[in-house]
């Protein structure tokens, strides 16, 4: 119940800090790409907005995982309202726990309301919805899943470094994280104690580029249900692995 | 039964980026709370008050030694619900209002939900911040917000409760009605624990006092078993600059300044020095307590030895 109370509140946190208004900027860039699309290219309209508009809502969860990830943990600490929480019968995992349902959650409704965005300016450009646009569908949910990921490892930073270093992990590991696939590949033309190493690093780092579809959803392909039950173990098991790691530094941290 | 029982507690942090080295903030402490008394935590700043009280609530794991409350272990969530903690100088979320923050506190307390919004309210109105209630922390003065962190600490009605400096940032009517609620907390049959270093308000409220210096227990007992053998001074000020011969032989500090002339003396030898003045016609300003009894028994126990006793006291 705790980790529910928790979590409500960091919504709340993220909601009155004004984090939602990237919706705003996310409506006008959505109208206006619908408009010029809608303008400049012949054939291709629903491919520019399904593009753009993915990538849009990726870009901004991340930056939003990030931001307000790296202060959910040093924040409470360096303003002292932990004290009051911890002093009551709330465990440590329970707060950390609570911490990322509650980012998550926020994530989860502001990718909502910007597909929304998406979907408008694809009816705008398209005058109708058709089957493949469905597809759209498994996209934003594998850029959910990439917002699990990322916030579970921002706050697995946030647990034991600075929110500035915590923020350069973060997007290091996001960058490399969607070069995953390129990574495994390298690692597969070595040879010898290099082949482990670079095996063992390429999965190491989280694949983001298994969890981008866009370019085929915008295509009008399918994804196979395979993908789909792959790709969410895989965003599970590994947010599990960085938010048990986060509650493991958290569980024996002193907050001074 | 006694409400917390702390063990050789004792604290060392590690220091330096590259070479870490051992700081000590906390000596090995033995310290008794019985239930139902309030109890004065006293030092200068700096002397392990706060760390002890982290060590209690949790926030801080001990080097070595153990501590028990209510008979209980200190990471034991059932003890943490008969608790109650504010914080020295709190800060709350300040994107809640002042009722949104206790019925959260209330929520992770175990408070039912069908005592939670009558509670709150109570909360509010006990601490006089009833008209507040719907206004966000952010808009809060110093004084609310020390109210409203004295409201989430009792909110649940805990059984002990850990005030840090409680009296801080407080302005003379917001310490009286901080000290009456510790007051109507003893009458309620609950235990308080509060650190401080006003002197006047330990000796106003506790059945006993602690005095902690440099991470070291200085001394522990009733106000009155630990003042007994201590003298309280007094300052004598008379009009003229004539010093007659009887005081001097007092040894005793005096000042001449403009027209006056002053001295402070033992509480003991005050009836004597009246009567010099008297016997020598010299007109009498005033007869000022200069320390109460606790302030020189907490000066005799902060100070190091052959050092200023008011400068390494860092009396407020």
């Amino acid at each position: 119940m705790n980790i529910w109370h928790i979590a409500r509140n960091t919504f709340r946190e993220a909601v009155r800090d004004r984090v939602l208004y990237n919706l705003i900027a996310f409506a006008v860039l959505m109208s206006g790409a619908a408009v010029l699309v809608g303008q400049i290219s012949f054939g291709i309209e629903r491919l520019v907005v399904v593009n753009l508009g993915l990538t849009a809502i990726s870009l901004f969860g991340i930056v939003i995982a990030i931001f307000i990830g790296i202060g959910l943990v040093s924040k409470e600490i360096e303003k002292r309202t932990l004290y009051t929480v911890l002093s009551r019968p709330v465990q440590r995992w329970e707060f950390i726990v609570g911490k990322f349902f509650g980012l998550a959650g926020t994530l989860v409704v502001n990718t909502f309301f910007m597909a929304l965005g998406v979907f408008a300016a694809l009816l705008y450009v398209a005058h109708a919805f058709h089957k493949p646009d469905a597809w759209i569908l498994v996209a934003l949910y594998f850029i959910i899943l990439e917002f699990v990921i990322i916030t579970s490892l921002t706050l697995l930073f946030s647990s034991f470094a600075s929110p500035i270093m915590a923020a350069i992990f973060s997007f290091a590991l996001f960058v490399i994280g969607t070069f995953a696939e390129d990574l495994r590949g390298f690692a597969a033309m070595t040879h010898g104690a290099e082949r482990w190493l670079a095996t063992g690093m390429a999965y190491l780092v989280p694949n983001f580029s298994a969890l981008n579809i866009i370019s085929l959803v915008a295509h009008e392909q399918g994804v196979a249900g395979s993908l789909i039950f792959y790709n969410t173990a895989y965003a599970m098991f590994y947010a599990a692995m960085a938010i048990s790691g986060a509650v493991l530094i958290f569980q024996h941290r002193n907050l001074k | 039964m006694s409400a917390i029982e702390i063990a050789g507690l004792e604290k060392t942090y590690q220091v330096g980026f590259w070479r870490k080295r051992p700081k000590l903030a906390l000596k090995p402490l033995h310290l008794t709370v019985n239930e139902g008394e309030i109890f004065g935590f006293l030092g200068p700043n700096g002397a392990g008050k706060t760390t002890t009280l982290k060590m209690l609530m949790g926030l801080v794991f001990p080097t070595s030694g153990s501590a028990r409350i209510l008979g209980m272990q200190l990471d034991d969530p059932r003890m943490k619900a008969q608790i109650g903690f504010l914080p020295e100088q709190p800060y709350f979320y300040d994107y809640l209002t002042g009722r949104e923050l206790l019925n959260y506190y209330a929520q992770l307390s175990g408070v039912a939900a069908k005592d939670r919004t009558r509670r709150v309210g109570e909360m509010l109105e006990r601490v006089g911040l009833k008209d507040a209630a719907n206004l966000q922390l952010r808009k809060f003065s110093k004084g609310m917000l020390q109210r409203v962190g004295i409201a989430q600490a009792i909110l649940h009605d805990p059984k002990v409760v850990f005030f840090d400096e409680p009296m801080s940032g407080l302005d003379p009517m917001g310490r009286r009605e901080v000290r009456d609620l510790m007051e109507q907390l003893r009458q309620d049959g609950k235990t308080v624990f509060f650190s401080t270093h006003i002197l006047a308000d330990a000796e106003t409220l506790c059945d006993r006092v602690a005095i902690i210096n440099q991470g070291e227990l200085r001394g522990v007992g009733a106000v009155a078993d630990l003042t007994a053998s201590v003298q309280s001074k007094v300052e004598i000020v008379w009009s003229g600059t004539a010093l007659p011969v009887a005081i001097k032989s007092l040894h005793a500090e005096t000042k001449a300044s403009g027209e006056t002339t002053r001295v402070v003396v033992q509480e003991t030898q005050q009836d004597a020095v009246l009567e010099i003045l008297r016997r020598e016609h010299l007109r009498l300003i005033s007869v000022t307590p200069v320390r109460t009894s606790l302030e020189e028994y907490y000066v005799g126990r902060v100070t190091p030895p052959g050092a200023n006793g008011a400068k390494a006291g860092g009396l407020a």
